[in-house]
């Protein structure tokens, strides 16, 4: 199979607005004749759903949680960018375009990153419009804060809060069309497996979590917005519920799977301090904007940080990367942390810690003033930790955030599998070896307001679709085959608990396939992957019956899955034999300890073929053409 | 630590739920309060019983899921703080706790500690938003909006919809929730052309679900891990009395 990335011809610049032009369009009255699948109600599902609901469409969602507005995308705290240039500070289109293919290492589409770079200047107008509070300085006009990877000002906020307000902006549209009559709302379940029939997703199948029961639902389009996989490392900033289920179930149905080793660590978390951790706490990047990264010059240095001299501290980003300094791109900072932490200079009760300290900011700037720009994450840092950082510096670590890697899709955001679309960071497409701060939200919206509404209007109107309801037999056939994978769960009756199994996993993939990752330690892990999930199988108790509502079924279920994704994640970090963005191998490094990329081999995307649970997926190719920008090694010195 | 827990078990809405008391010997000082639940859990489970249902996502205080109320307080002692951020440092060697959900009449009991909220969504969805259609609106900056009062509809904004204000109000009152929603809309220019309807339809479908009416108690203000003001109550009360005036005129 070739990979089509169905680019528009033409310059960069006009590929969308052609391609717009182009394709087919399904008239008002006849859109209410069709009906469209939305998984997921995070930022992409919830502004797709709503805006397909808004033409004419009929639309059903699907969620875990108990409420549309409760998905993931909440937690955001940072911002979203958008090429507004209201800060008169050089930003353009091409400017954030330029940024984002180049802080994603140049693995990623031109065309794609354009198109979100272009789009992105009206999300801003369209949320603005739906009432979301975003800050704005005395004058009225909206406030903007800048990020790593970027030296203009183009990220727009809400307190800390930004990802909730984005969120809830999205969520009242969609509550409206769901007061309209427009789209139907499922909560509390959870989807199991996609339905194929004659090559075309035509419809889902899905877990009630509170009855059990497994329902069919048809669809003439299905499209997942499931979110990322960070949580294949157990610990992670994502939240808890956060899972590959639909993806992983879609790619065992015939979607590859994109570039599934580009993993984000995110340099700024609350380090780990127990045994018991279930979650690690992210402090926003923007953090970074008055922090000031150090560890003390000497090994093994217990003073308390306030009794460190200046002279004695190292601020390593400013000393390695002068022009960015405390904002270099993410996998940069990240990997810096672990190097000097590695060399025993490490602070925290681990060991495995960095300062951010802010004594400067203060002094520079006031309390107060600090006090607006990040007051709820300093009170969120003190509850957790118990220390006052407008006394003390923050202590810090990275840990697993964002997946760059998704299902394959094409420029239209749909998957091989005809019919079957994916957006946000359910897919690949946008973010390249690795994402810029604030620019998940931006590629979220893009997809569900500005791109889907277009894409899925093509398909429908291309595409000759037979009518089919609950009762074929390819939706009672998916029905078993769910009824049988939860009978299994509930059957082993051994002695482990599925989140003992989730946390075996966690630790061979942070250590084999998290900051950095080498080929004997890929082996390993592709070695020991197998064993968990034989274990798995063998030894797993589930206790509590199917047709309730069973939280340690729930979890089993999720964690089956990223016990099978696990390796091939790991497969395609192994065979991607260079360093790029937050892919870091260790055999591929130059002198100075920075990546070193191998354009002549690797300058495509690696999409992975499903051939069997335990076997080796085939790899599939999409070369990566770069007429726009130059491919350079990408410095931040 | 140790600790003695007495949970609240119900195996759904139609059962009888009752308290079942747990004895805890290895509760550690930096475990937020989920997390000690989760410790009980692996050791129900490992034991062969049915773990402790409750609600939880983001873990960071922002999403709204998780609730409990904890020693007759929703989301427990520590002010302005979700449960999720509620750290076993609050508490002391030897404690007794009561764990139960979030009660009130329109929030029916699922299962154990997990309640229906979905009477905000419904809530929500009669008013809740600015109808504005995705597409092509104007410049973003064409409306200044003064920095106070964008910061105070941001203010009314940070509710996380968790519904400790209804299960602290002694009449289950959902007054703070509906009413930060239609002040945030209320201070916004975006929100003035629907502002009426809004207060007369989301109040009235909050009548319709099953909540209380208001008897300025103020529990709800000082539940709120988001510290909303019960001033947006008044806000509330004031565009509804208007708008059902000049209702009854038309
Ligand atoms: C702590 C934190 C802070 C962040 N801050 C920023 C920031 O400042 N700026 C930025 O740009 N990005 C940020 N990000 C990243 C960004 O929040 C996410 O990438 C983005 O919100 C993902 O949105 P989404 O719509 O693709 O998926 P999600 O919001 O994850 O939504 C997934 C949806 O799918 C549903 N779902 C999943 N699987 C199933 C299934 N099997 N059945 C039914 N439903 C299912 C879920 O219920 C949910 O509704 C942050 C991420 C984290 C973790
Ligand atoms: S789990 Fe999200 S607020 Fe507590």
């Amino acid at each position: 199979m070739t990979l089509d990335s169905k680019i528009p011809s033409g310059p960069l610049k006009d590929k969308w607005d052609k391609h717009r032009f182009e394709m087919k369009l399904i008239n008002p009255a006849n859109r209410r004749k069709y009906k469209i699948l939305m998984v997921g109600t995070g930022l992409a599902g919830a502004s797709a759903a709503a805006s397909l609901a808004e033409l004419g469409y009929n639309v059903e969602t699907f969620t875990y949680n108990d409420s549309p507005r409760r998905a993931h995308s909440i937690a955001a705290q940072g911002g979203i960018n958008a090429a507004k240039n209201y800060q008169n500070d050089g930003d353009s289109i091409w400017r954030l375009f330029y940024d984002t293919v180049k802080g994603g290492d140049f693995r990623s589409r031109e065309a794609n990153v354009y198109r979100l770079a272009q789009v992105s200047v009206d999300i801003i107008d369209q949320c603005v419009a739906q009432g979301v509070p975003f800050a704005r300085e005395y004058g009225g006009l909206l406030d903007n804060r800048s990020f790593g990877g970027a030296q203009v000002s183009r990220t727009f906020y809400a307190r800390g809060q930004t990802g909730q307000q984005l969120l809830l902006g999205a969520y009242s549209a969609l509550v409206r069309q769901i007061g309209l009559g427009k789209v139907k709302s499922h909560v509390r379940k959870e989807m199991m497996d996609v339905v194929i029939i004659n090559g075309t997703a035509r419809g889902i199948v899905t877990r009630d979590l509170v009855t059990g029961k497994i329902e069919s639902h048809w669809g003439d389009a299905v499209c997942l917005a499931t979110g990322g996989y960070g949580n294949v490392f157990f610990l992670s900033t994502n939240a808890q519920a956060c899972n590959v289920t639909a993806a992983y179930r879609a790619y065992k149905k015939g979607a590859f799977f994109a570039n599934p080793c580009f993993t984000q660590i995110h340099p700024t978390c609350i380090p780990v301090s127990s045994d018991h951790q279930s979650k690690l706490t992210l402090m926003s990047e923007s953090l970074r904007n008055d922090g000031r990264i150090w560890v003390p010059k000497k090994k093994g240095d217990k003073r308390p940080p306030n009794e460190i001299p200046e002279e004695e501290r190292d601020y390593y980003l400013e000393r390695k990367y002068p022009s960015f300094g405390n904002l270099a791109p993410r996998d940069i900072s990240s990997r810096s942390a672990k190097e000097v932490c590695d060399e025993g200079r490490g602070v925290a009760a681990t060991g495995y810690g960095v300062y951010l300290d802010f004594s400067e900011a203060i002094q520079r700037l006031g309390k107060k003033t600090i006090e607006e720009r990040y007051g709820n994450l300093f009170e969120m840092y003190e509850r957790i930790t118990g220390v006052d950082p407008y006394k003390e510096p923050m202590q810090i670590y990275p840990a697993s955030h964002y997946t760059m890697g998704g299902l394959w899709v094409d420029y239209n955001l749909q998957s091989t599998i005809p019919g079957l679309h994916v957006l946000g960071e359910a897919n690949f497409s946008d973010h390249g070896a690795n994402r810029l701060g604030a620019s998940a939200l931006m590629q979220g919206l893009a997809d569900g307001y500005y791109v889907i509404p277009y894409t899925i209007a093509h398909f429908l109107a291309s595409n000759k679709l037979e009518k089919v309801d609950e009762n074929h037999p390819e939706f009672k056939k998916a029905e078993e085959e769910a009824k049988d994978k939860i009978n299994k769960l509930m059957s082993i009756k051994g002695k482990r608990t599925p989140s003992s199994f989730h946390k075996e996993l966690g630790k061979v993939m942070w250590d084999k396939v998290g900051m950095g990752r080498n080929a004997k330690g890929l082996k390993e892990a592709i070695e020991e992957i197998p064993k968990i999930r034989e274990e798995f199988w063998k030894n797993l108790n589930v206790t509590g019956e199917s047709n309730d509502l069973n939280i340690a079924l729930e979890k089993a279920n999720r964690v089956a899955d990223f016990l099978e994704f696990a390796e091939v994640l790991a497969w395609d970090a192994l065979e991607r034999e260079e360093s790029c963005g937050a892919h870091f191998r260790e055999e591929y490094q130059y002198e100075d300890g920075e990546a070193k990329r191998d354009d002549e081999h690797f300058a495509h995307v690696a999409a992975w073929e499903y051939t069997g649970v335990g076997n080796k997926p085939i790899r599939h190719q999409e070369e990566l053409v770069f007429e726009n920008v130059k491919l350079a090694v990408r410095s931040y010195k | 630590m140790k600790l003695t827990l007495h949970i609240w078990r119900q195996k759904n809405a139609q059962s009888k739920g009752h308290f079942e008391k747990f004895q805890m010997n290895d509760v550690s000082e930096d475990m937020s309060f989920l997390e000690m639940l989760d410790l009980l859990n692996e050791r129900l489970i490992s034991e062969g019983k049915d773990a402790i249902a409750f609600d939880h996502d983001c873990r960071e205080g922002i999403c709204g899921a998780c609730s409990l109320t904890i020693n007759g307080t929703p989301h427990g002692p520590e002010a302005a703080t979700t449960t999720c951020q509620l750290h076993m440092r609050k508490f002391k060697d030897g404690d007794t706790l009561y764990i139960e959900p979030f009660r009130s009449r329109a929030f029916p009991v699922i299962k154990d500690l997990i309640v229906d909220r979905s009477a905000f969504d419904r809530i929500m969805a009669a008013g809740g938003f600015v109808s504005v259609r995705t597409g092509q609106p104007q410049d973003a900056n064409a409306i200044p909006i003064s920095k106070e009062k964008a910061d105070l509809a941001m203010d009314a904004a940070a509710c996380i919809g968790c519904g400790a204000c209804v299960a602290s109000c002694p009449n289950g009152a959902a007054m703070l929730f509906v009413s930060a929603k239609i002040s945030q809309f209320a201070m916004l220019p975006q929100g003035q052309p629907e502002r009426k309807r809004r207060a007369l339809n989301m109040v009235n479908q909050m009548d319709k679900e099953g909540f209380g009416a208001c008897t300025n108690h103020y529990e709800c203000e000082a539940v709120c891990p988001k510290k909303i003001s019960v001033r947006f109550i008044a806000q509330m009360n004031r565009d509804y009395l208007k708008a059902r005036i000049l209702k009854e005129k038309d």
